[in-house]
């Protein structure tokens, strides 16, 4: 299979079930059967579990809700959660073995918005193990194929919810990111990827990787339907003490539903382009994409401005620190005692279990992250590694914020620098960490970022980045609105 | 970036896997020295930036952790203490007699103290 599968806009399913032509058992059912197809059929492998059962029951108690069918923002619409979120009573394995039988016995507040809002849970989807990787390759249940190209991965860590919306099974779906895993794999398969501002939406139920990078984002096929995700899922949240006490703006306010195709103007934005993110090793027609979208911005009445955004190059080293450092203390608790594995050990003491248990439980790269967390960490080397790491951090965080307060409002980069790769393309794990290069700047200053397809090259889709300042995305969106009408259709051809 | 010399041996790799928890065949423990080397090797950039007088991360969150007011009164329990408490006195609760204790307090009477 090649080019794009048939997709349904939330816009699309919501006004087909307001003429009453349709009625939510009809989309769920529907969504449950292409769940199964891609998965069966096409061999994609993009859910880890699928909720049939609690699916349909939730859809048809949305058939007899005749005030749900006028109010509920996403009513019947079907959604899929990447493995690493919690929804009571179904499995949460994040992707390894080390949780092998566990159940949630709770809800994520995430999940829970969507419901409140008329959503319906079709699955739980495939990612590399503990969200640690860029291409589903590290997901102990085999990686997560991509549906543009099935010979190419979908990127990662959240292969799996880019592929259930690329694949058309859904039109929007959960990923977690921590340095990208949302934007990179949205711009693999060609939708859209959002990364809110950290604090903008409750991590509540959302297994821990790295916890000051952290955020639960979105998936959509248009701008729109990330946008109306977002809008249901954000805001202060008592679970979770991050959460930010921040109104939540009504995104679609600019660009209601049904308008996309027509003209934004963007007259009065000053759109940053940081030469950094433009560097000899990004793929030229990558590069040739983005000067048009860049042109194209221009049309519409944006000032674009070079910009520089000097410690960049620093974000991968940086990353590469404190996401381990904190992974190794967040991972500590699967131990075999608490949660799903547990291997007795040879010789039956408590050490021995942890050790097997561990070893067996923890795949290949987390088991490298967790030593390189706990050895950047350790005496002799906290400050050399860690603590300059920290301060190497507030420099990168502090080039975002002269940037925005120079009168820039969002700045606008390749989202990664190549195209999807070849499965077992990467084998070293620096080349693979390089995927995240344009993303996990945004994380490391906790600011919004969001990836839109902007055309194809040899084929595979290309994702442009926008980045905001902290809670602006609103004018993030508004700029991604404006692209995507712009580009219109050749921003998937 | 400078190239290095090794500088983590797989004895050290050994230690930190022992930290972590974490079991390694001697094959394992070897592709992971390797892995380590390599990895570290490209954070050593980090050692030339400049960061005298740079705080750790400040200001990286919007806003950071929120704490509630260092004021009012403790969390609520459901409960009283005296519910579920087996025994209490004056407001403390009162848990066994340690044995190394006896004969410590001559004026200790009983099997508990405070």
């Amino acid at each position: 299979m090649t080019g794009a599968p048939a997709r349904t806009t939330v816009a699309q399913i919501i006004s087909s079930m307001r003429a009453a032509s349709r009625s939510p058992t009809d989309v769920t059912k529907a969504a449950l059967a292409r769940a199964r197809e891609v998965d069966e059929e096409e061999r994609l492998n993009v859910f880890l579990a699928r909720a049939d059962k609690s699916a349909m029951n939730a859809a048809r108690d949305l058939d007899r809700d005749a005030r749900a069918r006028e109010t509920a923002p996403l009513f019947g619409v079907p959604f899929a959660v990447k493995d690493n979120i919690s929804v009571e009573g179904l499995q949460v394995s994040c992707g390894s073995r080390i949780l092998d039988g566990y159940v949630a016995p709770y809800t994520a507040t995430a999940v829970e918005r969507l419901r409140d809002a008329g959503a319906v849970l079709v699955g739980k989807t495939n990612l590399d193990e503990f969200a640690m990787g860029s291409s589903t390759e590290n997901s102990a249940f085999g990686p997560t194929k991509n549906p543009i190209r099935p010979s190419v991965v979908p990127g990662g860590s959240s292969g799996g919810s880019a592929a259930a919306v690329a694949a058309g099974v859904v039109p929007i779906a959960l990923g977690s990111e921590t340095g990208g895993s949302v934007r990179q794999p949205a711009a693999f398969c060609g939708v859209v990827g959002v990364k809110p501002t950290y604090g903008r939406v409750s991590r509540y139920g959302l297994v821990a990787f790295g916890s000051s990078l952290d955020q639960i984002g979105v998936f959509g096929i248009t701008v729109s339907d990330a946008a109306l995700a977002l809008r249901c899922i954000a805001g202060r949240d008592e679970l979770d003490a991050t959460t930010a006490d921040v109104p939540v703006p009504d995104y679609l306010g600019s660009h209601p539903e049904g308008s996309e195709g027509s003209a934004v103007s963007l007259k009065g934005l000053v759109i940053g382009r940081p030469k950094e993110y433009f560097p000899k090793e990004l793929d030229p027609d990558i590069a040739k994409l983005c000067e048009r979208a860049l042109d194209r911005m221009r049309s519409l009445g944006a000032e674009v401005r070079d910009v520089s955004m000097p410690h960049t190059s620093l974000a991968i080293p940086v990353y590469y620190i404190v996401a381990p450092a904190e992974a190794s203390s967040n991972l500590a608790r699967f131990d075999g005692v608490r949660y799903g594995l547990r291997v007795p050990g040879d010789d039956a003491g408590l050490r021995g279990m942890y050790e097997a248990t561990r070893s067996r439980g923890f795949g290949a790269e987390v088991t490298r992250r967790i030593l390189l967390g706990t050895y950047v960490l350790s005496a002799g080397y906290y400050d050399a590694y860690y603590r300059k790491a920290m301060q190497v951090r507030s420099l990168i965080a502090d080039d975002f914020r002269r940037i925005f307060s120079s009168g820039v409002h969002v700045l606008f980069t390749p989202t990664t620098p190549t195209t999807a790769f070849p499965f077992g393309a990467r084998t070293e794990p620096y080349d693979m960490y390089l995927s995240d290069i344009f993303t996990c700047t945004a994380n490391l200053a906790g600011v919004p970022a969001i990836s839109l397809p902007i055309g194809r090259v040899g084929g595979l889709p290309a994702g442009g980045q926008f980045m905001a300042a902290h809670f602006d995305e609103l004018r993030m969106f508004q700029a991604a609105f404006a692209l995507e009408a712009a580009l219109g259709p050749e921003a998937h051809a | 970036m400078s190239a290095r010399d090794t500088v983590v041996g797989v004895d050290e790799v050994r230690h930190v896997a022992l930290l972590a928890r974490i079991g390694l065949t001697d094959e394992r423990a070897l592709a992971l020295t390797h892995d380590l080397n390599t990895i570290l090797a490209h954070m050593e950039v980090l050692r030339g930036v400049d960061t005298r007088g740079v705080d750790e991360a400040a200001g990286v969150g919007a806003g950071g952790m929120r704490l509630r007011k260092d004021a009012g009164p403790p969390t609520p329990l459901a409960a009283p203490p005296s519910e579920f408490a087996p025994d209490m006195r004056g407001g403390f609760f009162i848990v066994p007699r340690l044995a190394t204790h006896d004969g410590l307090d001559a004026s200790a009477s009983g099997e508990h103290s405070e």
